[in-house]
């Protein structure tokens, strides 16, 4: 399933030549729309690899399972630090966890 | 001229770029390729062709949880056991022993590179790399393609972002570097080399997906479904030599979202149950190893259980206490964060319910089985000055990331000596205005023309290939009759791929996607028609014949005709250097 932009928070990485959504997705799937907000131009061909999610600087794209596969609606969503990286997990019963580790360097 | 306004073939700018060493596709064994080359001569002009960007692309975009091939010879391991491992999880082989112990000889050194690069890897308390399995270790890899890709681009390769290998580019029966059109700034790309690395990945979306019927979900696959095996269809056109295409990786799954089975298996002790809650390797299928069966057979077993009304079929999550199942989904978090999103959207505390499983698609992935490239051991194909690394290089199963790295390497070394006698030909330009003008055809038709777009075609051949050649609605099970339909069906769309018709770059990338997939396919069921016997059954299930016939101990090879497109199919012969019995790891 697609990533979602929410359309008031993507600025379509203004400063960018192209936007970072653009720059990473591996399958050439993002774009900017007409308004210059990122969009998928492909729905059905996005691999859920969140790339796009992790990378964006506005935290304005989310992942969605697709609800032929899964309930609505749980979200996850990753906040990326130097060093580490931080998910908050909410399933569809509104349980919150964080899931907090180092994804550079060493664990010691 | 913005390429989208361009009407005719003159419209359209050609690059002609000259390197010593061109690479193929910048993943994993792309990318040590090319810091390989680097290293042993900073002054060779290395460049890497990729058709995403080098920092997310190919089957490690979305991170990665182990590394499954490590040597610890302080547990009295060595090459010659992983490779011995390695036979044992094919079935006894055949498998090209040469090739796994090169591999396994360096195996290590390329994991301690990624160490040293910032890749965190898990320790023991003795301060060694902490086995999860015989071979397996523990990374938090959401950053691992990131950091090989910053140390090829440190190393001072030239990287060609979003550029789509089309075609390799020949001198008679030489290759000297290969063509290809940028997806962003629409120029056709001519890189001409004294050798060249294909490392393009393996062949994503040759079959349907066992979810692909829902909207939004064509690609829940469990392989990068933007490697579509154009390295093995540029080697496939150009006359080049495949092994063991019939030998198709396909692989348990989590059910309705291809999250991992082995890693919960391995890792944490969770078994695969059926709908009846009996263990099934236990208590169904002992007689082909239980627990430790090779991993077709733990493919097969549960799919069998699903046709013998066992189903549905599970993998055991409730033997986990809560740390575990967090230790767990960490690791999914590094390697497949969406399957936690989805865990996550069924409502379901793991630790009280298991987790459905079932069967993917079928891949065809030389990293994981022998599928590939026939090379020597300098990793040469059959193809002068043409290297194979990686998934694209085949007769070395097994390799994951850890042999893929390592094989890039190799192959480095090897292209590195065999480019030091070779001088480049002039241009070809009848070769490049040919290949120039197949390459934007699909987009050059004019807006009126009546065609066929990509995912149409796409769609056809997944299902065609799906139902007649044993893809995972079909249980795996194909015959000799629906393989020739198969056969006959593709040669029908090859001829309709002179339809294809695009309107933009993204959509010439998938025309020419759709036109690789087809020259694998078509090989693909050369070589499983030749295998006349079930040797893997679930990989290579032969309903006319069941059995294994020891005639076929053997491996099948492939070479197709560039100017009839005549498929040649042969055998080559299995040579065993390790000694002992083939079936025991």
């Amino acid at each position: 399933m697609p990533p979602k932009v929410e359309r008031e928070k993507c600025d379509g990485c203004k400063a960018e030549k192209e936007t970072l959504c653009e720059q990473v997705c591996p399958g050439d799937l993002m774009t900017l729309d007409e308004n210059k907000k990122a969009i998928c131009r492909m729905p059905r061909d996005c691999w859920d690899c969140m790339s796009c999610v992790k990378i964006c600087p506005k935290g304005a794209l989310e992942t969605r399972i697709p609800y032929q596969l899964g309930f609505h609606v749980a979200k996850l969503i990753p906040l990326m630090g130097t060093d580490t990286i931080t998910w908050t997990l909410i399933d569809i019963n509104g349980k919150v966890e964080r899931f907090h580790y180092i994804n550079r360097g060493s664990l010691d | 001229m913005p390429v989208e306004t361009a009407k005719k073939i003159d419209d359209i700018q050609t690059e002609i770029l000259e390197t010593d060493l061109l690479i193929v596709g910048g993943g994993n064994a792309g990318c040590f390729a090319a810091y390989e080359a680097k290293s042993l001569d900073p002054s060779l002009r290395v460049t890497i062709m990729e058709k995403a960007h080098i920092s997310r692309s190919g089957a490690l975009a979305a991170g990665m949880d182990a590394i499954n091939t490590y040597i610890r010879r302080d547990k009295e391991e060595t090459p010659e056991k992983l490779v011995k491992w390695s036979r044992a999880q094919m079935g006894g082989g055949p498998i090209r022993e040469d090739l796994a112990l090169s591999n396994a000889e360096i195996l290590n050194e390329g994991v301690e590179l990624l160490e040293e690069w910032g890749l965190p890897i898990i320790k023991d308390e003795d301060g060694e790399y902490k086995l999860r399995g015989r071979y397996d270790i523990s990374i938090h890899g959401e950053q691992l393609k990131p950091i090989i890709a910053e140390k090829a681009m440190e190393a001072g390769a030239q990287v060609l972002n979003r550029v789509v290998a089309t075609n390799l580019l020949m001198d008679e029966d030489r290759c000297v570097g290969a063509m290809g059109f940028g997806v962003r700034d629409g120029k056709f790309y001519v890189v001409r080399a004294k050798a060249t690395i294909v490392s393009t990945g393996g062949a994503c979306g040759i079959y349907k997906s066992p979810v692909t019927d829902y909207s939004g979900a064509h690609h829940q696959t469990w392989m990068c479904p933007f490697n579509v095996g154009t390295g093995y269809a540029m080697g496939i056109r150009a006359g080049a030599e495949l092994t063991s295409l019939e030998q198709r990786w396909v692989a348990v799954r989590t059910k309705d979202f291809c999250g991992p089975v082995d890693t919960l298996a391995v890792a944490y002790g969770c078994l695969m149950t059926n709908g009846k809650g009996e263990r099934i390797m236990e208590q169904r299928y002992a007689h082909l190893g239980g627990e430790k069966a090779p991993r077709f057979c733990r493919l097969n077993a549960p799919m069998n259980e699903w046709l013998e009304g066992r189903g549905p079929t599970y993998i055991d999550t409730t033997v986990l206490d809560p740390e575990e199942a967090k230790d767990l989904r960490t690791d999914m978090l590094n390697e497949r964060p969406s399957f936690v999103l989805f865990l996550a959207s069924l409502g379901i505390d793991i630790t009280k319910e298991p987790v459905e499983i079932y069967g993917s698609d079928p891949y065809i992935v030389g990293g994981h089985t022998g599928s590939g490239y026939w090379v020597d051991i300098s990793r040469m194909t059959t193809i002068p000055g043409l290297f194979a690394a990686g998934e694209s290089a085949g007769g070395s199963p097994n390799k994951f990331v850890g042999g893929c790295a390592a094989e890039g390497r190799l192959a480095a070394r090897g292209a590195s000596a065999y480019l030091k006698n070779v001088s480049l030909p002039p241009v070809d330009s009848a070769q490049v205005d040919e290949e120039k003008k197949r390459t934007f055809a699909p987009f050059l038709r004019g807006p009126a023309f009546d065609g066929i777009n990509p995912t149409e075609m796409e769609e056809r051949l997944q299902r065609l290939m799906d139902e007649y050649a044993g893809g995972v609605h079909q249980f795996y099970r194909m015959n000799e009759e629906r393989l020739v339909h198969a056969l006959k069906h593709i040669r029908k769309l090859q001829e309709q791929a002179g339809l294809l018709h695009v309107g933009d770059l993204h959509g010439l990338m998938g025309a020419h996607e759709v036109i690789d997939r087809l020259n694998i396919a078509e090989v693909l069921i050369h070589h499983l028609l030749y295998r006349k016997e079930t040797r893997w059954p679930g990989w290579q299930t032969r309903m006319d014949y069941p059995e294994i016939d020891p005639k076929l101990d053997c491996f099948v090879e492939s070479v197709r005709d560039p100017k009839t497109g005549e498929i040649k199919v042969f055998t080559r012969p299995y040579e065993q250097l390790i000694p002992g019995d083939r079936l025991k790891p």
